[in-house]
C-alpha cells in the first residue's frame, strides 16, 4: 500500500460519502419537529442530580413507567420522583 | 470463588514480575517490574485479608461517587505536580545551571520535559476526564455506573499507568514519540485499562433511564473510542526483548512521522478537546443553572468536530518528506475546523445569556467563561498556524509552545478548575466552597499567568523565527542558533514567572478544596453521602 490509495480515498467516493453523511447529520439535527426532543434533552442535566431514577417509587405514585410519564410527574410534584424540584419550569425564559 | 481466582492471578503476576526484575536488561524495566511486583503483592494481601469478611454492599439506588471523589483528589494532586515540573523546566531553560551535574541523566530538561507533558495532559487532564465522565454519565443517564468495581480498576489502573510512564521517563524508557513516550508494556497496560473504561462508560449509557443520550456523553464517548484507536495504531512496535524496555516501531520514515502526528493532533482533538467539551456541555449549564444555549448547535458541533479533526494531523509536517497533497489536506481541514470550534464556543458562552450577572458574583462561572474564551482563541490561532506560509515562520519556534499552553492552561486547565470547584462541595456534601475569595485569587493568578506565558512565547517565537530566516546581502544567514538562544533569555524568565503564578493558583485551589472537605459546613438536608 502506498499513499496513492489514501489519496484515492481522500479525493473520491469516500470524501463524497463522508460529506453526504455529515450533511445528513446536520439535516437530522435541524429536522422539523425535533425542538421538543431537544428541549427535553437539554434540561436533562437538571434531573436526577442526587440519585438514579427509581422506577419503583415513580410507578407507585403514578402507576406508569417513568420514561413515559416523567414530565407529567414533575408537574404534579411527585415527592419521591427523582425529578422533583430540580426540573426547569416549562415557562422559563430562554 | 472469585476471590480465589484473584489470589491466583495476583500471585502469578507478582511471581512473574519478580522473575522479570531478575532478568531485566535495563534499569527502567527493572524498576517497573519491581513496582508491578509490589502492587500485585499488596493487592494479594488485601484480597487475602478480605476473604470471609463481611463485604461492603453498595446501594444500587445510589450513584457510585467514591471513584469520582478519588478522581477529584488525583486530578488536584497531579495538577500541582505537573505545574511544578513545568515551572522547574521553564527555569531550566532560562537558567541552564539548574540542570544539576549530580542529576544528569535523570532530572535534566530532556528527561523532565516528557514528565511535565504527560503529568499535565495524561495525569491531570486524564484523571479530570475520568472522574467527570463517571460523574456526568451517571447523572445524565439516571443510572449507577455499570460494572461494579470495574470503575475502581479503571481509576487505579490508569494511575498505575501514569506512575509507570513517569518513572520510565526519568530512567530513560521512551519510544521518542511526542505525547506517546511510554514503552511497549506500559502501552499494553493502558490498552487493557482503556477497554475497561469503555465498557464502564458504554455499559452505563446502555442501561440509562433517560431516553436521549446527552450531548456531553457523545463527546466523552468519541474521546474514549478515538483515543483507543489512536493509541493502538501509533504504538505498534516490536519489543527488542521481553525483558527489556526497548522496542522498534513497525512504521518507518515518513510513514512513522505521519502516524505519529495523526496520533498527536488527534490526541489534542479528542483527548484535550472532545473530552473537555463533554465537561463544558455539562458543567457550564449546571453552574449557570440554564440549559445549553442551542442543543441543535451542540449536535452539529459534535459531528463537525468528529468529521474534521481526524484529517488535521499532516499540518505538523509542512516542508517535510510528506507529499504536498497530504500536507495541504491537513491544512485545509485545519482551517475548516475553525468554524465548528467557534460554533461550540458561541454555544458555551451564550448558555449564559440571561444570566450574565453571574459573572460578577460567581468566580467559578468566570473561570468557565474564560476557559471557553481561551478555547476560542486557541482554535483560531491553531488553524492560522497550520497555514503553510505562517507555519514556515512559526514551526520549531516557541510560538508553538505558546499556542499549546494557551489551549492547555487556558481551556483545559480552567474548565477543569471550574469542574473541580463544582464537584467538591457536591461530592463531599458541603453547603458551599470554603472560600470564594480564594477562587477569585486563583482565577486572577491563573489568568495573569497565562497572559504572561502566551505573550512572552509570541514575542520570543516570532523573534527567533525571524532571526532564523534573516540573510545578508550575499545570502548568508545572519544569526547563529546560539544568538537566538541568548536573545530569548528575558522572555524565558517572563514565561517562568507566568508559570509560577499559574502554579500558585493551583496550590490555592488545592488548599481551598481541602478546606472545603474539612471545614465547610455540611449540607443542611439529611441526605446521606452517596455510598461508593
Amino acid at each position: 500500500m502506498d499513499y496513492h490509495i489514501l489519496r484515492e480515498i481522500a479525493d473520491s467516493w469516500v470524501l463524497l460519502a463522508l460529506t453526504l453523511f455529515f450533511i445528513g447529520c446536520i439535516g437530522w439535527a435541524l429536522r422539523p419537529g425535533s425542538r421538543a426532543i431537544h428541549d427535553d434533552a437539554s434540561t436533562m442535566v437538571f434531573r436526577n442530580e442526587k440519585a438514579p431514577a427509581q422506577p419503583a417509587a415513580h410507578e407507585a405514585a403514578h402507576g406508569t413507567a417513568p420514561a413515559v410519564a416523567r414530565d407529567a410527574g414533575c408537574d404534579r410534584g411527585c415527592p419521591d420522583c427523582a425529578c422533583n424540584g430540580t426540573d426547569i419550569p416549562k415557562d422559563m425564559p430562554k | 470463588m472469585l476471590d480465589y481466582v484473584k489470589l491466583i492471578v495476583l500471585g502469578l503476576v507478582a511471581l512473574l514480575a519478580a522473575i522479570a526484575a531478575n532478568y531485566a536488561r535495563d534499569l527502567a524495566y527493572m524498576v517497573h517490574a519491581i513496582i508491578i511486583m509490589l502492587v500485585s503483592g499488596g493487592l494479594f494481601l488485601w484480597v487475602l485479608r478480605g476473604i470471609d469478611e463481611d463485604r461492603f454492599v453498595p446501594d444500587p439506588k445510589a450513584y457510585m461517587d467514591g471513584v469520582v471523589r478519588y478522581g477529584v483528589i488525583a486530578t488536584t494532586f497531579w495538577g500541582v505536580v505537573g505545574f511544578l515540573v513545568g515551572v522547574f523546566i521553564a527555569c531550566q531553560l532560562a537558567f541552564p545551571v539548574l540542570n544539576f551535574d549530580w542529576a544528569e541523566g535523570y532530572a535534566n530538561f530532556g528527561r523532565l520535559r516528557p514528565l511535565h507533558t504527560s503529568a499535565v495532559i495524561f495525569a491531570f487532564g486524564g484523571n479530570a476526564l475520568l472522574c467527570t465522565s463517571f460523574y456526568v454519565v451517571q447523572r445524565t443517564s439516571a443510572a449507577r455506573l455499570w460494572g461494579g468495581n470495574l470503575a475502581w480498576f479503571v481509576f487505579w489502573g490508569y494511575n498505575l499507568f501514569i506512575v509507570l510512564a513517569a518513572t520510565g521517563y526519568l530512567l530513560g524508557a521512551t519510544q521518542s514519540k511526542e505525547y506517546a513516550e511510554p514503552e511497549w508494556y506500559v502501552d499494553i497496560w493502558l490498552t487493557i485499562v482503556w477497554v475497561a473504561y469503555l465498557a464502564v462508560f458504554l455499559g452505563t449509557i446502555i442501561k440509562r433511564k433517560e431516553p436521549h443520550i446527552y450531548v456531553a456523553n457523545w463527546f466523552y464517548l468519541a474521546f474514549i473510542v478515538t483515543i483507543a484507536m489512536l493509541h493502538i495504531v501509533n504504538n505498534l512496535s516490536l519489543p527488542v526483548s521481553i525483558f527489556g524496555s526497548h522496542s522498534v516501531q513497525v512504521f518507518a520514515g515518513v510513514q512513522d512521522a505521519m502516524t505519529q502526528w495523526w496520533y498527536g493532533h488527534n490526541a489534542v482533538g479528542f483527548f484535550l478537546t472532545a473530552g473537555f467539551l463533554g465537561m463544558m456541555y455539562y458543567f457550564v449549564p449546571k453552574q449557570a443553572e440554564r440549559p445549553v444555549y442551542s442543543y441543535k448547535l451542540s449536535i452539529i458541533h459534535f459531528w463537525a468536530l468528529i468529521f474534521l479533526y481526524i484529517w488535521a494531523g499532516p499540518h505538523h509536517l509542512h516542508y517535510t518528506a510528506l507529499p504536498d497533497w497530504a500536507a495541504t489536506l491537513g491544512m485545509v481541514f485545519s482551517v475548516i475546523l475553525w468554524m465548528p470550534s467557534w460554533g461550540g464556543m458561541i454555544n458555551g458562552l451564550m448558555t449564559l445569556s440571561g444570566a450574565w450577572d453571574k459573572l460578577r458574583t460567581d468566580p467559578v462561572i468566570r473561570m468557565m467563561v474564560v476557559s471557553i474564551g481561551f478555547y476560542g482563541m486557541s482554535t483560531f490561532e491553531g488553524p492560522m498556524m497550520s497555514i503553510r506560509a505562517v507555519n514556515s515562520l512559526s514551526h520549531y519556534t516557541d510560538w508553538t509552545i505558546g499556542h499549546v499552553h494557551s489551549g492547555a492552561l487556558g481551556w483545559n486547565g480552567m474548565i477543569t478548575f471550574g469542574a473541580l470547584y463544582f464537584l467538591t462541595p457536591r461530592l463531599w456534601n458541603r453547603e458551599r466552597l470554603y472560600s470564594l475569595s480564594a477562587v477569585s485569587w486563583h482565577f486572577w493568578l491563573a489568568t495573569i499567568g497565562i497572559v504572561l506565558y502566551a505573550a512572552s512565547m509570541w514575542v520570543t517565537g516570532i523573534m527567533e523565527g525571524l532571526m532564523w530566516r534573516e540573510v545578508d546581502a550575499n545570502g548568508f544567514l545572519v544569526n547563529s542558533f546560539a544568538d537566538t538562544v541568548a536573545a530569548k533569555f528575558p522572555m524565558y524568565v517572563v514565561r517562568a514567572l507566568g508559570g509560577g503564578l499559574y502554579l500558585t493558583g493551583g496550590l490555592i485551589m488545592a488548599w481551598n478544596l481541602w478546606m472545603t472537605v474539612r471545614r465547610a459546613p455540611a449540607k443542611a438536608e439529611t441526605a446521606a453521602l452517596a455510598n461508593a
